[in-house]
């Protein structure tokens, strides 16, 4: 009946998601505390995820690397591919990217996951067997994901650069040691804390669409399915909403400073 | 045409006189304006087993997980072992939850664990049942061994066939030895020589354990075996119960409808 009107249905999405994030905070502080299962959570989602990460880093500082670098010899700067290169990653594009491909990966995973546990019962199992289910499966998910995505985005960034040095080595004869001298020198902690602290709350949102979406999975065989492309979809749409908070909030801090 | 309802309790009363193990009065439940319980009564007895018949979709999973406290009913009251489960506490409806073993419909074993992880999960917060020193590995391998499935215990669940899953599901709802057990469709999706072994085994662990137990089943040979009373799940009301022979004899359209 309400359901029927989409943006009443969103509305109502979100007002549950707010609920499910009050109750994982709810229950990330009481006891016990599932330490053994978040370990060999945070195992999956890292190892899942390693592959892609290192294969997309690379490819994103070659692309970029290539990309840019006609342009800036037009202009006779190619001096400044290193620290160019270095901030749009840092700062952006390598958090963003890689957090989509993260989403892509463990969203899915998690929603597929989850909600397959709902459908077959599994979820009802662990509950009468006196295990907290919410705490077993999602609060340590949601904090697995939370904690192995900035991890994911420094290894990343680190092989986008050293992508966008090879490139800089065959094209501009730019020595390893010239690179990272640049490199460095241009970064300052105001590019690199900032995007790091947004990758936390890109790690938060992915678990916690992937786990709300499979948790609350609709019963039937098409249910599964939805959960974890829904989960994709939405936690996508959530990370470019934090981006823009993040660079906004950003922005007003540096103006202080 | 409540007549023959009222002739077959009679007979019942006598039947039961052992203490009373669990009590459902009156539970309604609805899911949105879908009325799936609308007063459904039950009682279960000591040593007793009980089947529940009913159409698919009649709400007889729902029944069973309002009595374990994984659903809530819209009202009625639900006493276990004299205690009332809407009243207790999460530690209480945990610890309450220990005396009742589940095998759920589709066995749910945990897909991502191996046989002995699955069994050990229920042990993982009730290991003080069986006093401070206790082998955990004992109590597995044993549980195992009464199902018949030892070598099965380093295996995924996907390595095992359906009947095996099942069985590896009883496996673990006996594990924290209940005094009752709930069974969902436990022959559902076997073939006819597989169920026919689950429900002797159902049998064997009712001699061993002594439990009582409630089965939900679609299978006439199941409940015509098993069975020392059937009640009849229609409209979301105990529409009818008795002996196996009793409810066969029954010339209730209804009724007949279940034993063609
Ligand atoms: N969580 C739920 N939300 C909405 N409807 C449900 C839910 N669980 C069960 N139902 C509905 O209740 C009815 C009874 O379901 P169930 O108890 O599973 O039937 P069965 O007797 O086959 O076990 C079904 O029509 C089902 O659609
Ligand atoms: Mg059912």
């Amino acid at each position: 009946m309400i359901r029927s009107n989409k943006i009443g249905s969103f509305f109502i999405e979100i007002g549950e998601l707010t609920y499910f994030t009050r109750r994982f905070f709810k229950e990330l502080f009481s006891r016990p505390f599932e330490f053994k299962e978040l370990l060999r959570q945070c195992y999956s989602i890292g190892n899942r995820s390693l592959m892609l990460v290192c294969v997309t880093g690379f490819i994103i500082g070659l692309v970029i690397t290539l990309q840019t670098r006609p342009t800036l010899e037009e202009f006779g700067a190619e001096s400044w591919m290193p620290s160019m290169v270095s901030i749009s990653i840092i700062r952006e594009i390598g958090p963003v990217i890689i957090a989509l491909t993260f989403a892509g990966r463990i969203a899915s995973g998690i929603g597929a996951e989850l909600g397959s546990m709902r459908v077959t019962e599994q979820i009802d199992a662990m509950e009468v067997s006196g295990t907290n289910p919410f705490k077993f499966l999602v609060v340590t998910r949601i904090l697995a994901a939370t904690l192995m995505l900035p991890l994911l985005v420094i290894l990343g960034d680190a092989i986008a650069l050293y992508g966008s040095y090879i490139i800089e080595n065959i094209k501009g004869d730019v020595s390893f040691q010239l690179y990272f001298n640049k490199v460095f020198k241009a970064l300052k902690f105001s590019d690199i804390i900032p995007a790091t602290i947004k990758t936390y709350f890109f790690g938060f949102a992915i678990g916690l669409v992937g786990c709300f979406k499979g948790f609350y999975c609709d019963k039937g065989t098409v249910g599964v399915g939805l959960a974890a492309n829904s989960a994709v979809v939405f936690s996508s749409m959530l990370l470019f909403i934090i981006d823009f908070i993040a660079v906004f909030v950003t922005d007003i801090f540096m103006k202080f400073k | 045409m409540m007549d023959p309802i009222e002739n077959i309790q009679g007979k019942v009363e006598t039947i039961s006189s052992g203490k009373r193990m669990l009590e459902i009065k009156n539970i309604k439940k609805a899911f949105g304006n879908k009325h799936v319980l609308n007063g459904f009564n039950l009682e279960l007895y000591e040593g007793e087993n009980v089947v529940i018949m009913g159409k698919s979709g009649s709400g007889k999973s729902v029944m069973i997980k309002c009595l374990v406290g994984l659903m809530q009913p819209d009202s009625g009251s639900i006493k276990i072992m004299d205690k009332d489960i809407a009243t207790l506490n999460q530690k209480d409806l945990d610890d309450l939850r220990t005396e009742i073993g589940f095998l759920f419909q589709g066995s749910a074993l945990y897909d991502s664990m191996t046989v002995r992880e699955n069994l050990e999960f229920p042990l993982r917060r009730h290991k003080h049942k069986f006093g401070d020193v206790v082998d955990t590995n004992q109590l597995v391998e044993e549980a195992l061994e009464n199902v018949g499935l030892l070598h099965t215990i380093e295996l995924m669940p996907a390595e095992l066939s359906g009947g095996m899953q099942r069985r590896v599901a009883l496996a673990r709802a006996l594990i924290l030895r209940p005094k009752i057990i709930l069974y969902d469709e436990p022959t559902s999706g076997l073939d006819p020589i597989t169920a026919k072994e689950i429900v002797d085994l159902m049998r064997r662990v009712q001699r061993l354990y002594q439990t009582s137990s409630i089965i939900i089943t679609h299978d006439i040979d199941c409940a015509r075996v098993v069975s020392e009373r059937i009640v009849l799940l229609v409209d979301g009301v105990d529409y009818a119960r008795g002996t196996f022979e009793e409810l066969a004899a029954s010339d209730d359209g209804k009724i007949q409808a279940f034993f063609k």
